[in-house]
Order: C-alpha cells, then sequence, then structure tokens
C-alpha cells in the first residue's frame, strides 16, 4: 500500500493505495465521486477525462499513485454555487447529450480543449475530441455546445496564454 | 406541415423544451448500475472460454478458492439445478413456407452456464465471486479448465453444407429455420420481365458498443425470499417475467429496477446469462451481488448485430418501373438464441419493396448456427438489412436502364397517401409522401448541382471521385398489435401502458411501462401530460423503469415508445379528463355536456369565467368533501393501448462524399436527412435522434465490422480494434421534416429513434459505389473502409482502363453473383 494526498474538487484527500489502483477507480470507489464513468479498458472511449493539473487526462490510464500531489477536478466539481458551469449550460441547451454516460468526459474534454486555447472552428474542436466517444448523439451537438461554451468562457476570462496550459477551473478551494 | 385535428390548441407538443433529464446527468448525480454499492456487497467475475468450440474435460477451482477474498466458485454442472429453464428466447421460429402451420422451432437449450460444451469464445465456463472487483479478476486467473477442442465453423455458407461441424447435436445441422412468404405470382413475373437485376450484399457483423457496458446488482432479502434486482437494461418488465421462470422464483417476489442506461440500441434488449447468474448467486449466498461488464468482456458477452447475406432481386419494365421483389436471406444467429434472435430477419420481412409499387413479392430466410456470439437486435433490426437491400438494387436498377438513381425512385414511388393502404407486402402503410420528401431532400443537398458537377469534371474534384448517394426509406416500428404477434408466434404482447396520477397539489405523476435509456421520455411524456391536462411541464413527475413503480411495461425498443407509450398516456389522460368532467360539473353545477375543454381548462359554455382546472379538480377529488355520487375519490388513471397497426416512418436521405481513389478514404462532404416520423412532439430530441442514427449509420457503411478468424476468435476483440468513429470522422448534418401523421395512434406519431440508423448505410454506400463508377469500379460492399476501396480501385485499374467514365446506361449492374439474369430484352 502506498500513502497518496491529492487535491479533488477543491477538498484535500489522503489515502493508503494499491499501487494497481486506477485513478478513476480510486475516485469512484475511494471517493464515491461516481460522475466520472469507466466505459472501456483500452483507454478509447474518454468516459473517465478529468482534469489533473490543468490538463485533460483519461483517469484510466493515471495510477492513484501517479496522481500523489497533484489537483483532480470532475465533473462534480464543475458547478459552483449551484450555478451549472458554462460548459454544463451549454450541454444542455444545445442537446449534447442523451443516455448522460460519456457527457461527463465529453466536458472534461471540452474543458481541457477551451484551456488549452486551441481554436474552436468545426475541424479543430473534432480533432480535439477524438479520444472521447458518444454512441447516441452523433457529436454535432455536442462539438455545438463545446464552441458555445468557449465563446462565453473566453469573453469572461482574458484569453489564455495558448504556450501555457491555464489553471484549473472550477475548484472550490 | 399537415396538422393531425387535436380538440384543443398545443402548447408543449411540437415544442423544442430543454430535456429534464439533464441536470443530473450534467453534474455526475446520474445513478448507473455501477454506481450502486451495497454493504457487505460481493463481486463476481466469469471464467470465460478462449475457444469457441471444446468440449470441457474437466475444471479444477481449487487454487482460485484459496485466494484471498473469494467466497465461492461455481461450476456449470454445480449450478445446473438452479435453473428450471434454459435461458428465454422468446420468438421461436419453425420452418414455414407461405402461411402454413410452422414446424415446431428448433430452439438449443442454451444454460447461463455451460455444462459440459462450449459453442463460441467467451460462453461462461464458470462463475467467481469475492470480496473485490480486483479479487474476483485475481480469482478468474486461477481457474484452470480443460478444453477437447471440436471442429469450429464460423462461416454461414460453410455451416450449412454437407458435413459441417454441428453446433448442436440434438438437432441434426446448423440450420436453425427457413421461413419465407409470397403475394403475387413471383415467378410468372420475374420469368417475364424485361429486366431483372439481382445482387448479393453482406450485411456485416457489428458490434453495439451502447458507452456504458452491461452490469448487474441484486439484493436479497433471504427471509422474505425477495430481491431486487438492478440491471443495465431496456426492458425490466420483461426481465422480471423471464427471470422469474427461468429461476422458478414467485414474480410477485423480484423487482428489477433499470436506473439511468448509459445507451441501449438493442443490446440491452435481453435476457443475459449474467442477470440469471447474479440472481442465482445472491439467492445462494443471501448476500448482494454486483457484476460490471468490461469493454472486451462485452464484445464477447452481449450480443452482436447484422451478419446477413441478402440475394436481392427486381424485376423491371424496360422503362425501369418495379414489377416485383424477391430476396433470400442467409442470417448468422451465431451459436444460440438469444431473446429475439430468430425474429430479426422477421422485422425486416415485409419491406424488401421499400416504398416502391410492384406486383409481386418473396421473402425467405434461413437462419444458421455458427461458433460466434449470437445476434439479435441492433438499432434497426431487421429494416436496416431490408433498406440495404432495397436502396442499393434500386441503385443497380438505375444503372441498367440508364435512369437517374432520383428518377428511378420518383417512378415507382407509392403515390402520396393519408389513409392507410396496403402493400405489396401484404402491409399496410398508414400514411406517407415519399415524394415530398425527396424533393425537399434534393433541394438542400443540391443534388441537381452535385450531378451538374460530376458531369463537367468526369466524377473529379480536387484530385477526388465526386459521389452522391440516395436512401429514400420506409421501417415499421411501434411493436406492436397483439394479434400480429401472436400470428408470428412472438411470447407477449405489444402493447403500453401508462398511468397519470393528479396530486391536490396539482402536481402531476405520470408512470410508463417504457424504459428510456437515452431518448429522453421525461420531458417528451411530461409535453404531453402538460397538454392534455392544462398543467405545466414542470408539474409533472415522469417514473420508469422500477417494476415495484411501473406495475405494467413493455418497455423500450423498436421506436415503440412514442407511438405505443405515449398513446397509452393520451388514454389515460382522456380516463382523467372524463372523470374530472364529472367533477367539475357538479361542482359547477352544470351539465357536463354544458362545460367544454378548452384551454387547459373545463369552461362553462358560454360562461368561460365559470371553469375549472385539473388541479382543482384533483384537490376536490381528493378532500372527497363534495363529490357527485358514485364517483370514487381520488383523480388516478391507468390506459394500456394496444395498437392496431405498425407505425412507418419514412424519409429522404442523401450523401455526397469525396473519396480519394489514392488512399482508399471516404470523406463525407454533406448529408441531408428528410425525415417523416409524422407530427413531432420535441423537434430537438427528434433531431438528436436523427443525428446519432445517422452517425451509427455511418459508421456501419465506413467502419465497423467485427470480424473472427477461422478457429472463431474475435479478432477486433476491443476498441482500439474495433473502429467507432469519433467527432473527427463523423460530419455535420442538414436536417428537416416532413410530417404526415400516422393513422395508427390518436397522436399521429409515428417513431425516430432507428430511422437514421435505417436510412443512412446505403446513403453512404450508394454515394461510394457512385464515385468509383468513375475508376470503373463495379461493385463495392460494406463497410467501405479506406482499405477495401484502396483495394477495389487497384482492381479496377488492374483490369479496365483506369480512369473510365461511366456511359449513358452506366456499367451495367454491379454484381456479385455470376447468375444474374434478364437484361434489357
Amino acid at each position: 500500500m502506498r500513502r497518496i494526498a491529492l487535491t479533488v474538487n477543491g477538498v484535500r484527500r489522503e489515502a493508503e493505495v494499491e499501487p494497481r489502483l486506477l485513478l478513476v477507480y480510486f475516485l469512484r470507489e475511494s471517493l464515491g465521486l461516481t460522475g466520472t464513468n469507466v466505459g472501456c479498458d483500452t483507454s478509447s472511449c474518454g468516459a473517465c477525462t478529468v482534469m489533473m493539473d490543468g490538463k485533460s487526462v483519461k483517469s484510466c490510464t493515471v495510477l492513484a499513485v501517479q496522481a500523489d500531489g497533484s489537483e483532480i477536478t470532475t465533473i462534480e466539481g464543475l458547478a459552483s454555487n449551484g450555478q451549472m458551469h458554462p460548459l454544463q449550460e451549454a450541454f444542455r441547451n444545445n442537446h449534447g447529450l442523451q443516455c448522460g454516460f460519456c457527457t461527463p468526459g465529453m466536458i472534461m474534454a471540452g474543458l481541457g480543449l477551451i484551456e488549452s486555447g486551441a481554436g474552436m472552428g468545426d475541424e479543430e474542436v473534432r480533432l480535439g475530441l477524438e479520444g472521447n466517444l458518444c454512441r447516441c448523439t452523433g457529436y454535432q451537438n455536442i462539438v455545438k455546445a463545446i464552441q458555445e461554451a468557449a465563446g462565453q468562457m473566453r469573453q469572461q476570462a482574458p484569453a489564455p496564454d495558448t504556450a501555457q496550459p491555464a489553471a484549473v477551473q472550477g475548484g472550490s478551494e | 406541415m399537415t396538422q393531425v385535428a387535436e380538440p384543443e390548441a398545443k402548447r408543449w407538443v411540437g415544442g423544442g423544451i430543454l430535456r429534464k433529464e439533464d441536470p443530473e446527468l450534467l453534474t455526475g448525480q446520474g445513478r448507473y448500475v455501477d454506481d450502486i454499492a451495497l454493504p457487505g456487497m460481493l463481486w463476481l467475475a466469469f471464467v470465460r472460454s478462449p475457444v469457441a468450440s471444446a468440449t470441457i474435460a474437466g475444471i479444477d477451482t481449487s487454487a482460485a478458492r484459496e485466494l484471498p477474498g473469494v467466497q465461492a466458485v461455481f461450476t456449470g454442472q454445480e449450478l445446473a439445478d438452479d435453473w428450471a429453464l434454459p435461458l428465454p428466447c422468446a420468438w421461436p421460429i419453425g420452418n414455414r413456407t407461405n402461411f402454413e402451420d410452422p414446424d415446431d422451432p428448433r430452439t438449443p437449450d442454451h444454460w447461463p452456464v455451460v455444462k459440459d460444451r462450449v459453442r463460441y469464445m467467451g460462453e461462461i465456463v464458470a462463475v467467481v465471486v469475492a470480496d473485490s472487483r480486483e479479487h474476483a479478476a485475481d480469482a478468474v486467473e486461477a481457474v484452470d479448465v480443460d478444453y477437447d477442442d471440436l471442429p469450429v465453423v464460423t462461416d454461414m455458407m460453410a455451416a450449412l453444407e454437407e458435413g459441417a461441424p454441428v453446433l448442436h447435436d440434438d438437432l441434426g445441422s446448423n440450420e436453425a429455420y427457413t421461413w419465407g412468404f409470397t403475394n403475387g405470382d413471383v415467378d410468372k413475373v420475374f420469368a417475364e420481365a424485361p429486366v431483372v437485376v439481382k445482387e448479393r450484399y453482406y450485411n456485416q457483423r457489428l458490434i453495439p458498443n451502447a458507452i456504458e457496458p452491461r452490469g448487474v446488482v441484486v439484493q436479497p432479502i433471504p427471509a422474505q425470499g425477495e430481491f431486487t434486482v438492478w440491471s443495465a437494461t431496456q426492458i425490466p418488465h420483461i426481465l422480471k417475467v423471464l427471470l422469474a421462470l427461468t429461476l422458478d422464483i414467485n414474480e410477485a417476489k423480484i423487482r428489477v429496477v433499470a436506473p439511468d442506461v448509459g445507451g441501449g440500441f438493442g443490446s440491452k434488449l435481453n435476457v443475459y446469462a449474467e442477470e440469471a447468474i447474479c440472481l442465482a448467486v445472491a439467492k445462494r449466498l443471501g448476500v448482494p451481488v454486483k457484476w460490471t461488464e468490461e469493454r472486451s468482456e462485452n464484445y464477447l458477452a452481449t450480443i452482436h448485430g447484422r451478419d446477413v447475406i441478402q440475394d436481392m432481386e427486381v424485376a423491371a419494365t424496360e422503362e425501369g418501373k418495379t414489377l416485383g421483389f424477391r430476396v433470400k436471406l442467409y442470417a448468422d444467429f451465431g451459436a444460440y438464441m438469444q431473446l429475439v434472435t430468430p425474429g430479426i430477419p422477421i422485422l425486416g420481412a415485409w419491406l424488401y419493396h421499400g416504398v416502391y409499387d410492384a406486383q409481386a413479392y418473396a421473402f425467405e430466410a434461413t437462419g444458421v448456427f455458427t461458433n460466434k456470439v449470437p445476434t439479435d437486435a441492433y438499432r434497426g433490426a431487421g429494416r436496416p438489412e431490408a433498406t440495404y437491400a432495397v436502396e442499393r438494387i434500386m441503385d443497380a436498377l438505375a444503372r441498367r436502364v440508364g435512369k437517374d438513381p432520383a428518377e428511378i425512385r420518383e417512378m415507382n414511388f407509392i403515390p402520396p397517401f393519408d389513409e392507410a393502404r396496403e402493400v405489396v407486402s401484404g402491409l399496410s402503410f398508414d400514411s406517407g409522401n415519399y415524394h415530398a420528401t425527396l424533393e425537399k431532400a434534393k433541394q438542400l443537398a443540391g443534388y441537381d448541382e452535385v450531378r451538374r458537377e460530376q458531369q463537367a469534371n468526369d466524377g473529379r474534384r480536387d484530385g477526388k471521385l465526386l459521389g452522391v448517394g440516395l436512401s429514400t426509406y420506409i421501417e415499421m416500428c411501434g411493436l406492436a398489435p397483439s394479434q400480429t404477434l401472436a400470428a408470428l408466434k412472438y411470447g407477449a404482447g405489444g402493447w403500453e401502458a401508462a398511468t397519470i396520477r393528479c396530486h391536490p397539489t396539482g402536481k402531476v405523476t405520470v408512470i410508463t411501462g417504457t424504459s428510456p435509456h437515452g431518448q429522453g421520455h421525461v420531458t417528451t411524456w411530461s409535453q404531453l401530460a402538460a397538454d392534455a391536462l392544462g398543467v405545466e411541464p414542470d408539474d409533472v413527475e415522469v417514473l420508469h423503469g422500477d417494476t415495484a413503480v411501473s406495475a405494467l411495461g413493455m418497455d423500450s425498443y423498436g421506436s415503440r415508445s412514442a407511438s405505443v407509450g405515449g398513446a397509452a398516456l393520451y388514454k389515460a389522460a382522456e380516463k382523467i379528463r372524463a372523470k374530472a368532467r364529472t367533477i367539475a360539473a357538479h361542482e359547477l353545477e352544470v351539465a357536463e355536456e354544458d362545460l367544454e375543454w378548452k384551454d387547459g381548462k373545463f369552461q362553462v359554455t358560454g360562461a368561460p369565467d365559470r371553469s375549472k382546472t385539473i388541479p382543482e379538480v384533483a384537490f376536490t377529488a381528493w378532500t372527497a368533501h363534495a363529490l357527485p355520487a358514485d364517483i370514487e375519490p381520488g383523480l388516478e388513471a391507468t390506459a394500456v393501448w394496444d395498437p392496431p397497426n405498425f407505425t412507418f416512418p419514412s424519409g429522404a436521405h442523401i450523401c455526397v462524399v469525396e473519396v480519394d481513389p489514392e488512399t482508399g478514404s471516404t470523406r463525407i462532404d454533406r448529408y441531408v436527412a428528410v425525415d417523416d416520423c409524422g407530427t413531432p412532439i420535441n423537434p430537438m430530441i427528434i433531431d438528436g435522434q436523427v443525428m446519432g442514427g445517422i452517425a451509427q449509420g455511418i459508421a456501419e457503411a465506413l467502419y465497423e465490422e467485427a470480424l473472427y478468424d477461422e478457429n472463431g476468435t474475435l479478432l477486433t476483440g476491443n476498441m482500439s480494434t474495433y473502429r467507432i468513429p469519433s467527432a473527427a470522422e463523423l460530419p455535420g448534418y442538414v436536417l428537416d421534416r416532413e410530417v404526415t401523421p400516422s393513422t395508427t395512434n390518436p397522436m399521429g406519431v409515428k417513431g425516430i429513434g432507428e430511422a437514421g440508423t435505417i436510412a443512412s448505410p446505403p446513403a453512404v454506400m450508394n454515394a461510394v459505389a457512385d464515385a468509383l463508377r468513375y475508376v470503373g469500379v463495379e461493385f463495392i460492399d460494406k463497410p467501405a473502409s479506406a482499405e477495401k476501396v484502396w483495394r477495389v480501385v487497384q482492381e479496377a485499374r488492374g483490369s479496365a482502363p483506369a480512369d473510365r467514365t461511366p456511359e449513358g446506361g452506366g456499367t451495367g449492374a454491379a454484381s456479385m453473383t455470376p447468375e444474374e439474369e434478364g437484361g434489357v430484352a
């Protein structure tokens, strides 16, 4: 067993974990944060995407021990003060979800894309979402939702330096 | 757009209100089966056969039993007495020609855990129970199974040959059934027709890939003999009945819950071994148990779809007027019959003439057992196959007679109709206007401009080959009239139920027997109830997917929910209004016939200021202080709707592609869909269903195929080898609608869950085939992967002038089969 300490959605967490424990199971089963889903076993589907130190990562390909000392944001940490995050609002307004299972991962991947300063043209967003699979929507409304949210988020905040990943948003620390 | 006659203006139906389901799903508060953890819960994991065909010489579980955390290990022999019946097949089908009485169905025994022989890679051989997911996985590795290999057959045509290895010895052969019928003098029509075009198509094997894998949790109350089963299923009600029968448990002691379910597409329309095993183990051990499917396991444990060969023929005049349609199918069922495996080809049996007029019709299907995962319903189930064959043969006919594919369709369309009419297969279509949908789609796609561009530039655009493809599809959904199902030997009815409960506070609970898994029933049903009861959608709470809450139900599949379940809700609201009218009249001291239902309330005719709303009446009904004689307190009603017919959504899809002849890759330049799903309830949700359906159909046309090697090993065994397209591969979609209200139900709705997947594969494939004509390719079948396109282009260049341009009459019928007959006489 190994001792790890990390910040999840603004809350400091410490735990003893087996070295083989994946970050996604640490989040889901140790912390009870079941919003992050598991859809495959080959890092293909992206349902488990979370933000780790300002970048989107697939939490099924990160060991919990690798997350020691990091800052994690999951879908549960996005809304603040009862207000949904602009991405969550945009997914609802654009019907960017149906069954909802890929949605937390899609939103976190979209957040990672927006925070990276990537361009928000159709092709750029589609390429940026290559690692996330949705079987329900056909993606068009997901792309629209991310573009709409990016417009709002970038209006509110000064455009990030594209060379530097922006800080994690949505934590409540 | 025409409007269905309604007693009142619609306030909510027809409007794209945002989904009530979304806030919880967007914030991580969705509750899927894998999110459930119960005190004392044990984990199940399965030992699955790594080989496709073998007898089990022995199983040594002793090492596994010694591992940390392992509570039990069960083999098939040890669990043999836990089953009262094998896993159910609800639609057993025997041999039949025309409408003679069928032979007895040949349904092989299918046990949850095999007893002595495995018939496909992935079949369950033993069950491990441990205190954690990890300990269960470790124990699976420690079970030692001794397999004696048997011969394998994975090709359905080889499986039908004399001397092929027989999967089920007691059946004597691998032929499950041959079932067919004819209408009209088919032989004469085909013998005398001046033009007959025949092609062979293969609808490849597909893996459904709902993004949520399956999962089961069972909580027993041993002292009561009660069980709560949570399953990632589309069919909680059907599952309850069939688990009770399979395990001989009092049905009244079983509660099945389908919580949030992460997509289904037919793959969760089943009764699976794992559901029966989890229940059996919970019953044995008296503690909660859980199993969560892994994705690679899903590819071996959950049904596959399609895998159907079609020999498709059309008979026509020299001008291309269709006279007859005839098809012979071979359907690969895999190793066993799952819940509705035998019925899947039959769901398309009446649609091999599409939206076209003809005089004669013949359908015959042969089902075959092979050493592969069983096939069953996958989005569209039987109808995508039919549409693919019809829409591709219409293009082949167009080429044969030298007409444009749009023209050949227009000249053969059944004319517009708004009352049910019989068609050549014997079905009665509900309504349709196929000319209007195609015309709209052609305009949106710029069809004529693309044709002109092809002509002007010899089919080229920036070095790519330009192609355009049509699909003017029809499907049947809204399963189904119970009497029709009885005639087809289906094991249940096709009705649906709804209950409306009007609370004294003015709020409304709607309980539906449908079981959504992404389709947004909570929102749509709220709109229906709001209009029917004169309340706001936010005042309506919709409950579903729990047999303890919704007692009656037939669940969600076959695009049935709105047209059958929505109609049940409509009927329940009529009952509520009838009772409310009596109470309102009593309160207002007028005769019932002096009240009119207007603007969502009962108004005294001529004195609209004197009125009662449903919430007001609900309060009166609850206090019961001043009710008319013979009126019971409370305002609640249940209705069960058994549809008189299917519904027949239709539409026109047009796909424009650019194919790179050097790399074989296909880029979709434009995709236009004009669909007629009857009267729309929530256009935003309808469009979402259409887009998702198209995406799955494009995936089928260009990317996906489950492949086995000759030993029965699944080669596409995980998400990195089975190619599901991402946003990067898929195009944007241009959508529009045509509305011909269905005559099957009072709301005029038809269904939209599967239409996109049914329509799109032939639209894409006709476009790819159209583009490839310019380099002399005669034929290409699904999936048009880059590799396959590259190969056929190379072959065509090797055997024909590299850049042959099709002339007037086209390249002739592109046929894979040598026995193509007829031709222009």
